[in-house]
């Protein structure tokens, strides 16, 4: 297959970027979208030139590294489908591939097709996880969560807070991202202790990294390579209003 | 002579470690604060052990190459995590647990290392529970376990096929909470290129930082690796292509000693080549063997779709071989069998290089809800790689590079041969002798780190107390600094033609073809004839654009394939002196009869350690004798 790319490149965060337009011939069907990519580089290195630099490690759909802006949707065309895991028989030979970085404020970008996503770091500092320090815990039956709640809590923990859904929102909002973590805790009594202060912190830290509001368009979940539900999004907002009621009631 | 001294506690093995526990020596509280520790490695194994470390009230610097610690390897793990519980009632416990790994391992682990990892087990599974791992629940809210290779008990936790990560991300959420308190300073996006020896003691690290090349110093009063295993020496494997041995291999150049760097694990059930570009193979879980039956056509090269060819005509050549386990042997026999099957021409699709994990009787048995419910995600991964989908047709499989059992060499405190220098996880050698069992990675990972660790390595931070800050001017660190500096300089100025990727492919299938499945001694030495020219190219023309001082990925890999020609050497040389097979090492020279493996304990039934004795010398082996004194040695038999 031949295929005419266009990719964003750009030498830093301080410089600005451009679109530089790269034929590829011969691309093999089977080949996947970054083994694509891996061959582009070849050619470029061997041209004497710097190859296009972008993330990647698992390249099975699961460590949330890689993450492409491919022909206007992040991750490409296909559901459910991470960049590493789509593959060129879903491209038509002679197509033109658009290939951009995320974009969002909160997500700058470092280099080409890499951006910084420690925004995300920093909202799991803030409150993603359940205090229980190594060795404090009690026998694991001992606490049974029925199996319809335990299977929630794990659709909503198969985030690989690889960013797709800041990408796909008009607003660049994280919402799903935050409340999947939120969510997931919120469901199960380990993380029902801390649930209202989690939800306070976490939210707060994700307006202060300048992500946006949610205004209801569902791109993040259609966009989501791993599926989470913006059900989630109301657990979480149901969450963030109760804990700002029982500290009015509090007051 | 180094002197290998394992610190195995005698008494009676259930009694090892608690009784070793109880001698060990505190840092107080007060003194804690002031010690700095530094892990190397975000996975299971490092994040787990920061986080504990972090708990107690040390200082810990925690490093990682990726940008985030949520992205280790260890997020990549399907299958499960095992644990003695015996929820299932099926007479499990940790002596059961200790002796199946004792044996899967085919008797070259430690007994009282392996006793440890299985009693620490229960501890992980409860621990994973409090953090809010949402492991596969029954209906009654207990959790579910599953079936893996080479037991008879149904031990495996589980979360669907994604065990691994959320297991890891249980992991780093403890992490995230220490770094929230400020026990724990992350560094994300280092590469650590090598560790600073002061008086004879670990005392710091050299990394490079990947965003703008600045090398820097980082000290502390003990260093952890926790940095994995070097499968991607075969180029090809199920690991991510940023797994590397470049930190483990500093400190065996410093002076750690590496152990038994050829047993290495090849996977029977990943997906198998589909073009020359690939660089990854993807790993479809062992616990498919639970429901999947493995079969090739009985006739050779019969090119028939596998619809078409009738029950009688198909050759379960697992099930015939292995009566007693059929498809769930471990998965060393597992590989070597369909590898057998393939060479001998019964192979199917294009390139004869696979063979089917059919799951048809499963479905008709259980229906296709069933095992949607249990392997939906891996089969849903199988048709987005290949295209095809695996509730109509058969998946095809074939063995790739997988895990590494073997690894830095360390006593019972994980400490290596380098005082104040830990290994934990993958990146030791202890635990799994010459094979590993499904699911005992991340039980093994997660018992170092939480519960092992932290404990042992205040033994040795009570004599630091008074130490101070290590400072970072120190002339080991000027002098590693350097040699690091130098060493990219090097490489870098080659200005060659050839690509970093493109060397390691060669590399890769030299380690496939010569110190794979299955080895001989003539193979081991062309192989290493091999791999010496190679280097030599590899040196003249190696090509590297941009510079030094920027985010460069063509660097980055360049310097890993650098040391995979080492690590590449030093694997053959092990495989050539062990004359006998166990486990996932086979020497054609060392089968029954019937093609399996012939153990020699009488004269292998050791640990064979090397030391690094300058860059054109011979390393020097040295033997720690496994003593077995619970345990029977045994014919490994799955029949």
């Amino acid at each position: 297959m031949d295929f005419t790319l266009k990719i964003w490149r750009q030498k830093n965060a301080q410089t600005k970027g451009s679109f530089k337009t790269y034929p590829l011939k011969d691309v093999s069907p089977e080949m996947s979208f970054l083994e694509m990519l891996d061959y582009l580089n070849k050619q470029i290195i061997e041209q004497g030139d710097e190859p296009v630099t972008f993330e990647h490690d698992c390249r099975e759909g699961i460590c949330g590294s890689c993450g492409l802006y491919i022909n206007g949707r992040p991750h490409g065309p296909m559901r459910n489908t991470t960049t590493c895991e789509l593959h060129m028989r879903e491209f038509k030979d002679g197509e033109t591939i658009v290939i951009e970085p995320w974009r969002s404020r909160a997500f700058p970008v470092i280099k080409d097709l890499v951006v910084d996503r420690s925004s995300f770091e920093r909202i799991m500092h803030a409150g993603g996880f359940i205090s229980a320090n190594t060795g404090t815990a009690p026998e694991s039956n001992s606490n049974p969560i029925s199996k319809l709640i335990a299977d929630k809590a794990f659709d909503a923990a198969a985030c690989i807070g690889c960013g797709a859904c800041v990408a796909a929102c008009q607003n660049s909002s994280a919402m799903l991202y935050a409340a999947a973590k939120i969510a997931q805790y919120a469901m199960i009594p380990q993380g029902k202790v801390e649930a209202k202060e989690r939800v306070d912190k976490m939210v707060k830290q994700m307006d202060a990294e300048g992500f946006g509001f949610c205004s209801n368009t569902y791109g993040c979940e259609f966009d989501c390579p791993k599926g989470i539900s913006v059900d989630f999004i109301a657990l979480m907002n149901r969450e963030f209003f109760s804990s700002k009621v029982c500290k009015q009631k509090q007051a | 002579m180094q002197k290998l001294d394992s610190k195995i506690p005698e008494g009676p093995l259930a009694e090892k470690w608690s009784r070793y526990k109880a001698g060990l020596r505190l840092v107080n509280p007060a003194n804690k604060k002031k010690i700095d520790i530094i892990v190397v490695g975000t996975g299971l194994a490092g994040a787990g052990t920061a986080s504990a470390l972090g708990e107690l009230g040390y200082n810990v610097k925690v490093f990682c190459f990726q940008d985030s610690p949520r992205r280790a390897h260890s997020v990549a793990a399907q299958g499960g995590i095992n644990a003695a519980k015996n929820y299932k009632n099926d007479n499990d416990s940790v002596y059961r647990l200790f002796h199946d790994m004792v044996k899967g391992g085919d008797y070259r682990a430690r007994e009282a290392n392996v006793y440890r990892a299985a009693e620490v087990s229960n501890d992980v599974i409860d621990h994973f529970t409090a953090l809010g791992v949402p492991f596969a629940r029954d209906y009654g809210g207990s959790l579910d376990t599953r079936s893996f290779g080479g037991v008879q008990v149904s031990r495996t936790f589980y979360a669907k096929g994604q065990t691994g990560q959320q297991c890891l991300l249980g992991t780093y959420s403890s992490l995230n909470r220490q770094i929230a308190k400020g026990t724990v300073k992350m560094f994300p996006r280092r590469d650590m290129l090598d560790v600073v020896i002061i008086d004879g003691k670990a005392r710091g690290i050299i990394t490079r930082n990947l965003l703008t090349g600045e090398l820097e110093r980082h000290s502390a009063h003990a260093v952890v690796l926790a940095t994995g295993g070097y499968g991607t020496v075969f180029y090809l494997s199920t690991l991510g292509l940023g797994s590397n041995a470049s930190a483990a291999w500093s400190a065996y150049k410093k002076g750690a000693l590496f152990a038994n760097p050829s047993f290495i694990q090849i996977h029977p059930t990943s997906i198998p080549v589909l073009n020359d570009y690939q660089c990854k193979l993807t790993l479809m879980s062992e616990s498919l063997r639970n429901d999947g039956r493995v079969w090739v056509p009985k006739e050779k090269g019969d090119k028939r779709h596998p619809g078409e060819i009738p029950e009688e005509e198909r050759d379960y050549y697992l099930e015939r071989r292995y009566p007693a386990f059929g498809n769930l042997v471990p998965r060393d026999v597992a590989s070597r069998a369909a590898k057998e099957r393939c060479d001998a021409g019964y192979g199917v699709g294009d390139t004869g290089l696979s063979v089917y994990l059919d799951f048809k009787d499963a479905i008709e048995k259980q229906g296709q809800k069933a095992i949607k419910d249990k392997y939906g995600n891996l089969f849903e991964m199988y048709e987005k790689i290949t295209g095809i989908n695996p509730y109509t047709q058969p998946m095809r499989i074939y063995p790739a590079g997988h895990y590494t059992m073997g690894g830095l060499w360390v006593d019972y405190n994980l400490m290596t041969t380098i005082p104040g220098l830990y290994a934990i996880g993958e990146s030791n050698f202890s635990d799994h002798g010459a094979n590993r069992l499904g699911a005992s990675s991340l039980m093994q990972c997660c018992g170092d780190g939480y519960f092992i660790l932290p404990n042992t390595i205040g033994h040795y931070l009570a004599d630091d107390i008074r130490t101070g800050k290590i400072p970072a001017d120190d002339p080991a660190f000027e002098e590693a600094e350097k040699t690091v500096a130098d060493r990219i300089q090097r490489i870098i100025a080659v200005g060659g033609k050839e690509t970093a990727s493109s060397f390691h492919k060669r590399l890769g299938k030299i380690m496939w073809d010569h110190c794979g499945m299955r080895r001989d001694a003539e193979g081991l030495k062309k192989g290493m004839e091999l791999l010496k020219q190679l280097e030599e190219e590899f040196w003249k023309n190696i090509c590297i654009p941009g510079s030094e001082k920027d985010l460069n990925q063509e660097l980055e890999k360049a310097l890993k394939v650098a040391d995979f020609f080492e690590v590449g050497m030093l694997m053959c040389e092990d495989a050539l002196q062990r004359e006998e097979s166990c486990g996932a090492h086979f020497r054609e020279e060392h089968q029954t009869e019937t093609g399996e493996a012939r153990r020699d304990d009488a004269n292998f039934a050791y640990v064979g350690a090397w030391e690094y004795l300058g860059p054109k010398a011979k390393p020097k082996l040295y033997k720690e004798a496994l003593r077995f004194e619970f345990v029977e040695l045994k014919e490994r038999s799955y029949k």
